[in-house]
This record gives C-alpha cells, sequence and structure tokens, in this order.
C-alpha cells in the first residue's frame, strides 16, 4: 500500500476482557484500525458488540480493576496502552477529548457552562482567567449557542438537551484536541434535534479539520456523519471501507444483514429480512467466525478457526472466509 | 367531535370504530419547591385529543419525547384517571355508570412496554407470568398453564426450552417476545405497544415486527403502535397520528401523510430523518431549537415558535384539527384552512411552500 498516508491513530490488535469472579466478558477480540488525519471513522455496531469500549481504550479510560487489555494504541507515534499515568492525564483532556450520549456524564452540575470550560482551558493551558472566558465565549458561539454570552452564565440543568449537547462539543474542543472520540452523542435526542446536532459536527469537522472516531447503532446516522466506516460484530471489526462501497455494497454476510434489517422508507409491503437468532455471548474467547450460528452462507471452513480481517481491495477489508465470493452473492434480500 | 350516533351504539356495524377516543385531556401538576409561590401550572401532557381506531388497522403514533404518546396510552388503559374526554370501546364507553367496567375492557385492551425488564417480575418463571393474567381473570391455572404453552409457540419462542426459564435468562427480543406472549394471553382484541421495538437492535426489531404482522392476521388483532422512529412506523401502520406538544397535528393514511405531509411540523420530522443514501446526505437542518415546555406552551398553534411559515394569526388562533378536503386526513394548521387569516391560507399556495435544503 503506498504511504503518502498521514495517519493520526494506528490501533493494533486490540484486545480487552472484564474479568470477575463470577465471569469474563472478551469485549474486544483483535480489534485493528487506523484513522488518517482529517478523517470521520464511523463504527457501527448493535449493542454489546464492543464499540464503547473500542473507544475508551483510546483514553485508557477502563476500570483497571477488572479490565485486561492488550495490543498497541499508537497515537501520533506514541503508544497510549504503555504511556506513563501523568502524560495519560495530560491526554485525555486535551489531545484527545469525548463527547457522550448523556451530556450530564461531562459537566458538574453546580457550577456553570462558563466556569467549567475556562477552568479546563486554564488547567491544560495555563493561560489568564480572562483570556480563558474569552475563549470559552468563542467555543459556544463556534458551536452556535444562541445569545452566548448570557449562556455562559447558566448552569447545565437550566439547558435543553440540544443546547447541553452542544455545550458539551464545545467543551470537548476547548483545549484544540488532535482526536475527538464520539460514543452516541445524539441518541438521546429528538429527531429535529439530533439532525442540528450532526451537521454541526459535520461542519465543525470541516472548518476545523477534526479528526473524528463516531460510534453509533444506527445507520443512518453513520451515513450522515462518517468518511468510512468499520462495522463491529462481537468484538471484531467485522468489515471495514469507504462509506459508499460499504453501504451500497455490503461483503460481510453480518453488514448484510444488518442494512437488510434495518427500515427505510421502502420497506413497506414487504417482510423484513432479520437476521435469526441473537449476538453472542462473550464468555469465551472466539474460536470460529463469531457470526456463523447466525449466518445464511456457513460452511466448515467458517468454525474451524477465527477468520482474519483480509484486504479486499485497497480500501476495505472484510472478516469473513467466502470475502472474495461474497460480493457477487447477496442473500439478503432489499438493501 | 360529533357525538356518537346512537343507532350504532348497539348494533355490529362494520363501520363502527374499534375505539373512539373524544377530547381526551390530562394534566400533571407539578410540585414546587417552595410552596410560597403557589400552584405552580400543569404539565399538559395530553390537551384535548380526539381519534377513532378501525377494527383490525394499525394505528402509529409519532411525536418527539414528551409530546404526551404514553400519556396517552396510559388513558386508554386507565392507568391513570383522564381529566376529561370519553373512550369507546365497541360501541361502549369505558368507565362510569352504565359503561364497560374497566376490568373487562382490560381483557380486550392489552399493553406492552419499551423495557422488556421492568414489565416482568423476574422471580417467576415466564410460564408463571404468562399465566398470571388469565388466573387473575378467574380461568382455572392448568388451563391457564396450557394457554401460556400455547401463546409462547405463538411468540415464536419454543415452549420445551422456554417455560421453566426466567426472564434474566433471555435476550431483550425474547423477553419482548414473552410481553407480547403476556399481553395476548388474555385475548384482547386491541394491543398498544409503546416504543415496544425501540430498545431491541435492528436485526432483533425486524424479528418482532415480523413477529408482530404475522400476530395481528392470525388473530384478528388491531394495533396501537407507538414510536419515535418513523420508519417503523411507516412499515407497520395503516394509519398515522403526529403529536406536538399534547396535540395532534396531523392525522390520516400513513402512505399519503409520509408522501405528501401537510402539517409544517410533520413535514420537519420527517426531513429530520438521517439519510439511507450516502450520496444524499442532509444539508440542512428544517428547523431549528429544541421542542418547548408542555408547561407553558406556546399560544395559538403550539409550534409557532418553530414554524418558518408561521404569521402573526399563527400565534393569536388555535388551528383546529379539520379534515383537509379528499380522504380521511386531518390536518391542525392555518395554512390549510381557507379564510383562517394566514395570507398563503387556501390549499394550493399552501403546496408550494417547502423547506429549503
Ligand atoms: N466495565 C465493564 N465491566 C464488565 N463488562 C463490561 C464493562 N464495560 C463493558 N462491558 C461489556 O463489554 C461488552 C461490550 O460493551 P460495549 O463496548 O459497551 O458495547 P457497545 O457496542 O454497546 O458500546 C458488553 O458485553 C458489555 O457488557
Ligand atoms: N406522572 C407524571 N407526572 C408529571 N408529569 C408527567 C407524568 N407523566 C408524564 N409527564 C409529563 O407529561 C409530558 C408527556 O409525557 P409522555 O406522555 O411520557 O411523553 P412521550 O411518551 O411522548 O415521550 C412530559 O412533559 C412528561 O414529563
Ligand atoms: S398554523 Fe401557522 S405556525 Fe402553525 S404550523 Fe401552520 S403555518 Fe406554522
Ligand atoms: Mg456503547
Ligand atoms: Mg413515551
Amino acid at each position: 500500500m503506498p504511504d503518502d498516508r498521514d495517519i493520526l491513530l494506528d490501533v493494533r490488535d486490540l484486545h480487552v476482557k472484564f474479568v470477575s469472579r463470577e465471569r469474563t466478558v472478551h469485549a474486544v477480540n483483535g480489534v485493528s484500525f487506523e484513522l488518517e488525519r482529517g478523517e470521520v471513522l464511523g463504527i457501527l455496531g448493535e449493542s454489546g458488540s464492543g464499540k464503547s469500549v473500542t473507544l475508551r481504550s483510546i483514553q485508557k479510560l477502563l476500570p483497571p480493576r477488572n479490565a485486561v487489555l492488550s495490543g498497541s494504541i499508537w497515537l501520533d507515534g506514541e503508544d497510549v496502552l504503555t504511556m506513563p499515568r501523568k502524560q495519560l492525564a495530560e491526554l485525555r483532556g486535551s489531545d484527545v477529548s469525548m463527547i457522550f450520549q448523556e451530556p450530564a456524564t461531562a459537566f458538574d452540575p453546580v457550577y456553570t457552562i462558563g466556569d467549567q470550560i475556562c477552568e479546563t482551558i486554564v488547567h491544560h493551558e495555563g493561560i489568564s482567567q480572562s483570556e480563558a472566558r474569552a475563549r470559552a465565549l468563542e467555543l459556544l458561539e463556534l458551536v452556535r449557542i444562541p445569545s452566548a454570552k448570557q449562556r455562559l452564565d447558566t448552569y447545565p440543568h437550566e439547558m435543553s438537551g440540544g443546547m447541553r449537547q452542544r455545550a458539551m462539543i464545545a467543551l470537548a474542543l476547548s483545549c484544540r484536541p488532535k482526536l475527538l472520540l464520539a460514543d452516541e452523542p445524539t441518541t438521546a435526542l429528538d429527531a429535529t434535534v439530533q439532525i442540528q446536532v450532526l451537521l454541526l459536527l459535520a461542519q465543525l469537522q470541516e472548518e476545523l479539520g477534526l479528526s473524528i472516531i463516531f460510534v453509533t447503532h444506527d445507520v443512518g446516522v453513520a451515513i450522515e456523519v462518517s468518511s468510512r466506516l468499520a462495522v463491529m460484530y462481537g468484538g471484531q471489526i467485522v468489515e471495514t471501507g469507504p462509506l459508499a462501497e460499504v453501504v451500497q455494497s455490503p461483503v460481510h454476510p453480518y453488514t448484510q444483514g444488518l442494512l437488510a434489517s434495518t427500515i427505510h422508507s421502502a420497506s413497506r409491503g414487504h417482510r423484513l429480512e432479520a437476521i435469526p437468532g441473537s449476538p453472542p455471548n462473550l464468555e469465551a474467547p472466539p474460536t470460529k467466525c463469531t457470526f456463523a450460528p447466525r449466518c445464511p452462507y456457513v460452511e466448515a471452513a467458517c468454525t474451524a478457526a477465527v477468520p482474519q480481517l483480509e484486504p479486499l481491495s485497497d480500501h476495505r477489508a472484510v472478516r469473513c472466509i467466502r470475502s472474495e465470493v461474497g460480493q457477487a452473492s447477496a442473500a439478503f434480500a432489499g438493501n | 367531535m360529533p357525538a356518537i350516533n346512537s343507532q350504532n351504539a348497539n348494533t355490529e356495524t362494520p363501520q363502527r370504530p374499534l375505539l373512539q377516543v373524544q377530547n381526551l385531556r390530562k394534566y400533571f401538576s407539578t410540585k414546587r419547591a417552595l410552596p410560597a409561590f403557589g400552584e405552580s401550572p400543569p404539565v399538559r401532557a395530553v390537551d384535548g385529543i380526539s381519534f377513532d381506531v378501525q377494527k383490525g388497522e394499525t394505528l402509529g403514533v409519532v411525536g418527539e419525547s414528551g409530546c404526551g404518546k404514553s400519556t396517552m396510552a396510559r388513558l386508554l388503559i386507565r392507568l391513570i384517571d383522564p381529566d376529561e374526554g370519553t373512550v369507546i370501546l365497541d360501541g361502549k364507553t369505558i368507565g362510569g355508570p352504565g359503561g364497560l367496567p374497566i376490568r373487562e375492557m382490560r381483557s380486550r385492551v392489552q399493553m406492552v412496554f419499551q423495557d422488556s425488564y421492568a414489565s416482568l417480575n423476574p422471580r417467576l418463571p415466564i410460564e408463571e407470568s404468562i399465566a398470571f393474567g388469565p388466573i387473575s381473570a378467574g380461568v382455572p391455572h392448568d388451563e391457564a398453564n396450557e394457554r401460556a404453552i400455547a401463546i409462547l409457540a405463538k411468540v415464536g419462542l419454543e415452549p420445551r426450552l422456554f417455560v421453566h426459564r426466567y426472564p434474566h435468562e433471555l435476550s431483550g427480543g425474547q423477553r419482548q417476545r414473552v410481553n407480547i406472549a403476556r399481553a395476548l394471553a388474555l385475548d384482547p382484541r386491541l394491543l398498544i405497544l409503546d416504543e415496544a421495538v425501540s430498545a431491541l437492535d435492528k436485526s432483533v426489531e425486524a424479528q418482532v415486527l415480523n413477529l408482530l404482522s404475522d400476530l395481528r392476521k392470525q388473530l384478528d388483532l388491531t394495533y396501537i403502535f407507538i414510536s419515535h422512529d418513523l420508519n417503523v412506523v411507516r412499515y407497520i401502520s395503516d394509519k398515522v397520528m403526529v403529536m406536538y406538544l399534547g396535540e395532534i397535528v396531523e392525522i390520516g393514511d400513513v402512505e399519503q401523510v409520509y408522501e405528501d405531509p401537510r402539517h409544517p411540523y410533520t413535514k420537519a420530522l420527517l426531513m429530520a430523518q438521517p439519510t439511507m443514501d450516502p450520496n444524499r446526505r442532509t444539508k440542512e437542518a428544517p428547523i431549528t431549537g429544541d421542542p418547548p415546555n408542555p408547561i407553558r406552551p406556546p399560544s395559538g398553534c403550539r409550534f409557532h415558535t418553530r414554524c418558518p411559515f408561521a404569521e402573526p394569526v399563527c400565534a393569536e388562533k388555535v388551528p383546529p384539527l379539520i379534515r383537509d378536503g379528499e380522504g380521511t386526513r386531518r390536518v391542525a394548521c392555518h395554512l390549510w384552512q381557507e379564510k383562517s387569516g394566514h395570507s398563503k391560507a387556501g390549499s394550493d399556495m399552501a403546496k408550494e411552500l417547502s423547506y429549503a435544503g
């Protein structure tokens, strides 16, 4: 592969398991991907597929008590997983920032929005209070919060859901992060508000050249924001490639099934192509294709070993033993 | 709304709706931290809504969170009492002197909720959870258990494998099937599904929607299907009702409403749906801001604070929900009512107004 690409993040063979007395959960089982600077990678998958755990690993934000991580996460040439604690704290506040579904987790209810943004800026950049306040105002304007000046002095609970989400984006951008991690940030919002926040993120991405990883379970949301897509199932990436290619010609049977079972305007009058069965329970590390029990194409080779994520072309990769033939045959109709 | 025709009151005519809802209203009082400030204004959760549901049809209900969908559902099965309004089931007024007793109504109307955990007793094996309703309605134990087994098979759960399991031993999709089975155990005519598939993953949601379609045909059921997901509602419904801040803004045949929405809020809601086509991403949001608080809803048309077509009349007069020309569609917007005082009123002009983007 020609390497004139500018790689910001390189995740290699990431494994995460949670170990407790009662049970072990193999949440992430060999995830590898790269993120170019200025790219928006959408990670799409159903609940429990390991999206949030993958994302939190990038900030090493997992409970050290029971989380066991292996692999490497290179951010601008440094491995997050082996970083000293002090450097890690610095990274979490400034180089890599995160926005969540629930803004309540980002803001302290007893301080105003303005104070919290200022505090973060002063802490990480050591500038004066008044400079920080000017920056905080700029940030609220950047995320298009109306009457931004008054809004600096409001408390989180005084804002509507959509405004709080904008304020959280402002907070996340306050130290000019190299990488923005977004974990379903619009899932709890109403439809008419969700689209506003998605478009805001897309505009900011373009204006500021942000690099973003955007996690979602919603195909439509992934389509609105991503330039590239990684589809997760059972703690693994099963397919990755440019957005339009993956959506228009999915190769992995799970991607095909997920798209076919997603209801859209043309579904009416047709029986839905549901994927039978339910997702894997993750109690043991995979020894075969994790989708095999639900896959209409399953054959002996699928259960003999774990299929690797094999390149399909320069930009695409698929974890399925049939990936070379896969493209030709779509068992799931309707997409 | 006209009163029901007395000629329909007792005879079985095909035209008579299974459910008639007239001017249903529910305000919730809100408590103030400081009593010195006196009574605070109530939340106008459901504010005078009227609609019919025909036998065998599915009425979809959409609208953003807090617009009153769940309150409406809870009023219909009398988990809460309305402040005002009448609900008529199969020609009989529910509750009140001489009306259909609530208990009897509950054997004909059942509900399935979003949270599949909360509605199942964690200490009961699912066979008993399903048999519980019929037993408390007086069905003998053995018969109720037999019925439970038969219904499990109907909802696609092999009885041999599932009768003795507990809720925590099931996946989300399986639990929701059990909830559907439980609702069906009393052989209801009308099933109210309140975000019943919303917590499920897409692949499993499709399984449950297929099941619901099959059951409707097999058991001759009528559904009220509440969801914030417009695509799912379009898929499953015959009619759709769009709510905003406790009121109905538009109601009609699902394809008519989705293909040619009339109310500016319906249009905005449809345009706000994320695209499924990577080559046609959304460029502009149809409306700005968040929905207002239902404690002090805007005057006149409640949508006027966010409506790009609003004129002074919209803040002054409440637009009635009235029939719009041919068909059964009803719309509450001054744009679609002649002589309303809106300068673009009258269908032809109104049709040309559209959102940018
Ligand atoms: N702190 C934790 N302790 C134990 N298990 C966890 C923890 N965090 C996540 N998991 C488990 O890891 C798996 C993947 O979770 P997650 O990454 O949150 O999924 P999602 O794709 O829905 O974001 C799930 O089975 C989840 O229950
Ligand atoms: N028991 C209650 N007490 C006070 N307010 C309530 C109660 N139940 C619902 N509400 C309020 O009524 C409005 C409508 O709520 P709901 O019917 O749950 O909406 P939806 O189901 O459309 O999201 C909301 O503002 C909600 O906060
Ligand atoms: S009545 Fe006026 S404000 Fe309300 S939707 Fe119609 S045009 Fe908009
Ligand atoms: Mg998650
Ligand atoms: Mg609700």
